[in-house]
């Protein structure tokens, strides 16, 4: 798997009078993990979610190895693209959801072939073994045939990362993916992100885990009030960070 | 079960810690806490309650059975006559036939009203404001006359050409005029009950499913409406139930259900009561029907929403039988037996678990 380019200027995004983003300008270069931290309503999830155009955004543009995501430019306008459109260029980007969103009604291997047969018309046998593989590789090869709710809140998240890895994507986003799990499962979760950010996928993780960030980040980026703060190398932004908003956010968490 | 309470309460009569025994409100001497005897509740007012309810239910027996008014041997015998089975059998169609109109087109009207195009959520509103407002009877006769206002229907574009021509007569007899009455109408419920349905299931399985990219058709069949069907079957069989009984209405057409082919016996030979007892008799078996339907439809869509499911009443039954059979015999629980049921089984009756969820 290789990584894509991710690159996003000047987004804005409002939900009625609140200003969730108000241009923030952002590249995580291939095979780099992103690890963007940052007090709570700072804008983090929102423009995780606009990056895979889950939320329609006001201005600005989001884009993976050059190719807009949810439009097409034409000039000097960006045409929003047909759902059909902006479904097969959501492919190429993984997302891991805060609370697993597993569909609870399929196991967990029809979970993580759904994707692959139905959204990319791969053939069944092969998305199968592939899946098996995803799963044996998060430590859940003996699990296949479980439904979600039998299965432990960490052990959930990581069929997540299985199913948004059996796409193939060029960049997973993971949405604070350790903050709805029980403190002693938190870990087997992270282990298998930190085995990720080995592989050449590029990865952005919002999250609240500092020790994570600079364990496993190339790159921590800390926003606040819908703009990105500051950026860096974790020794600089959470050791040495510049802005003072950094500095008292840090203070805060550690 | 009595000697665990015991132990109970015993546990309750030891004195806390850095008390003399025998201090504070113990009983000073008596038997040993082991020896305590439990002593029930009794509940006077729960066996008044009874004996006035077993009496009133042999009042309703004895005079079911001394009123010969109900003449029972009239019903025995139009219970199986072979009209009232074509009647029986008449209502099964209608009820079956408009259900499945009525949830297709139902399902279709939910997902307009979902849909983002306003004309799309308008035609589906005005359609559920029309034909939830207008009597289902009013709406029988109209179809039924659907001759009068168009002779002929045909297929074409509008204000164009015209290609296939049919007789009105001959395409909706009454059989039809009753289903698109019955059938249109439940669609406007349904369409409700639907959305209720998808409203229902959790925004994060749709952004999930939208995130995988999977096409909108299969988010809507295969992630959605499945989940939705959890809450939309319970309220959807009351509709089904209410549909049954409401193809009685469908008698001011003459057409041959089973409520029109009673009313016409019993008006031949005057025996209205008992006749009206045999309506009651098959309406109330095709009910039961439904609702042992309806328990096996809801077990399936409860896959993955309940940890395990509980047995149905026939596994149950089998289990029983078999632990009770290996209890007596001294021999080995069968292996088809999950060993969490045959642990509850005592002395052969079942003893439901205290909840249906564990904690994670």
């Amino acid at each position: 798997m290789s990584g894509g380019l991710l690159e996003i200027r000047g987004l804005h995004k409002s939900f009625g009078l609140l200003e969730a983003l108000r241009g923030v300008d952002l590249t995580v270069r291939p095979g780099e993990v992103a690890a963007i931290i940052g007090p709570s309503g700072s804008g983090k999830s929102t423009l995780l979610r606009a990056i895979n155009h889950l939320e329609k955004v006001d201005r600005g543009f989001v884009s993976l190895d050059g190719e807009l995501i949810g439009y097409a430019r034409r000039g000097s306008t960006l045409r929003e693209l047909t759902e059909r459109e902006i479904l097969r260029r959501r492919t190429r980007i993984g997302f891991v959801f805060q609370n697993f969103n597993l569909f609870p009604h399929l196991t967990v291997l029809e979970n993580v072939v759904e994707a692959p047969i139905y959204a990319q018309g791969r053939p069944r046998a092969e998305a199968e073994a592939e899946a098996r593989e995803l799963l044996a590789r998060v430590g859940l090869a003996d699990r296949a045939d479980a439904r979600p709710r039998q299965l432990s809140g960490g052990q959930q998240q990581r069929v997540a990362i299985a199913r948004a890895l059996a796409l193939r994507p060029a960049v997973v986003l993971f949405d604070e993916p350790t903050s709805a799990l029980d403190p002693e499962l938190v870990d087997e979760v992270l282990q298998v992100i930190k085995e990720l950010a080995g592989t050449g996928t590029t990865l952005v993780v919002v999250t609240h885990e500092v020790a994570f960030a600079r364990e496993v980040a190339d790159t921590v980026v800390f926003m606040d009030e819908g703009v990105v703060i500051e950026q860096g190398p974790p020794e600089q932004v959470l050791d040495r960070p510049a802005n003072p908003r950094t500095k008292a956010f840090l203070e805060k968490v550690l | 079960m009595s000697a665990d309470l015991a132990e109970g309460e015993s546990r309750l009569l030891y004195p806390p810690p850095g008390l003399p025994p025998g201090g504070s409100g113990a009983p000073p001497a008596g038997p040993a806490d082991e020896d305590l005897r439990v002593v029930a509740a009794r509940h006077p007012g729960r066996w008044l309650a009874t004996g006035v309810v077993a009496v009133l239910l042999a009042m309703v027996v004895s005079s079911l059975v001394t009123n010969d008014r109900w003449e029972w041997d009239v019903v025995a015998r139009y219970l199986t006559w072979p009209s009232i089975l074509e009647g029986a059998w008449a209502t099964v169609r209608l009820t079956v036939t408009a259900s499945i109109v009525g949830f297709a087109l139902g399902t279709v009207l939910a997902l307009m009203r979902l849909s983002r195009s306003p004309l799309l959520q308008g035609v589906s509103w005005a359609y559920t404001w029309v034909f939830r407002s207008v009597p289902l009877l009013l709406q029988l006769l109209l179809w039924y006359n659907l001759a009068y206002l168009y002779p002929v229907l045909s297929l074409g574009i509008p204000f164009g050409p015209e290609f296939l021509f049919f007789d009105t007569l001959d395409l909706i007899d009454k059989f039809w005029a009753a289903i698109l009455g019955l059938g249109l109408s439940q669609a406007a419920y349904s369409a409700e009950i639907v959305r209720a349905g998808i409203l229902g299931v959790d925004q994060g399985q749709h952004e999930a499913a939208a995130s995988l990219g999977l096409p909108r058709h299969r988010q809507v069949r295969r992630i959605i409406l499945p989940q939705a069907m959890r809450s939309i079957v319970p309220t959807a069989v009351n509709e089904v139930i209410g549909l049954l009984k409401g193809t009685s209405i469908v008698y001011v057409l003459a057409y041959g259900e089973l409520f029109y082919i009673v009313s016409v016996i019993y008006g031949r030979n005057g025996r209205v009561v008992p006749l009206l007892i045999v309506a009651a008799i098959w309406y109330l078996a095709l009910t039961t029907l439904i609702t042992v339907v309806q328990y096996y439809v809801e077990r399936h869509y409860a896959k993955g929403a309940l940890r395990t499911l509980p047995p149905t009443p026939l596994q149950r039954a089998r289990w029983e039988a078999q632990v009770g059979w290996a209890r007596l015999t001294g021999a080995p629980v069968p292996d088809g037996v999950p060993p969490a049921f045959a642990a509850r089984v005592r002395v052969g009756r079942w003893v439901a678990p205290r909840t249906d969820r564990g904690t994670a």
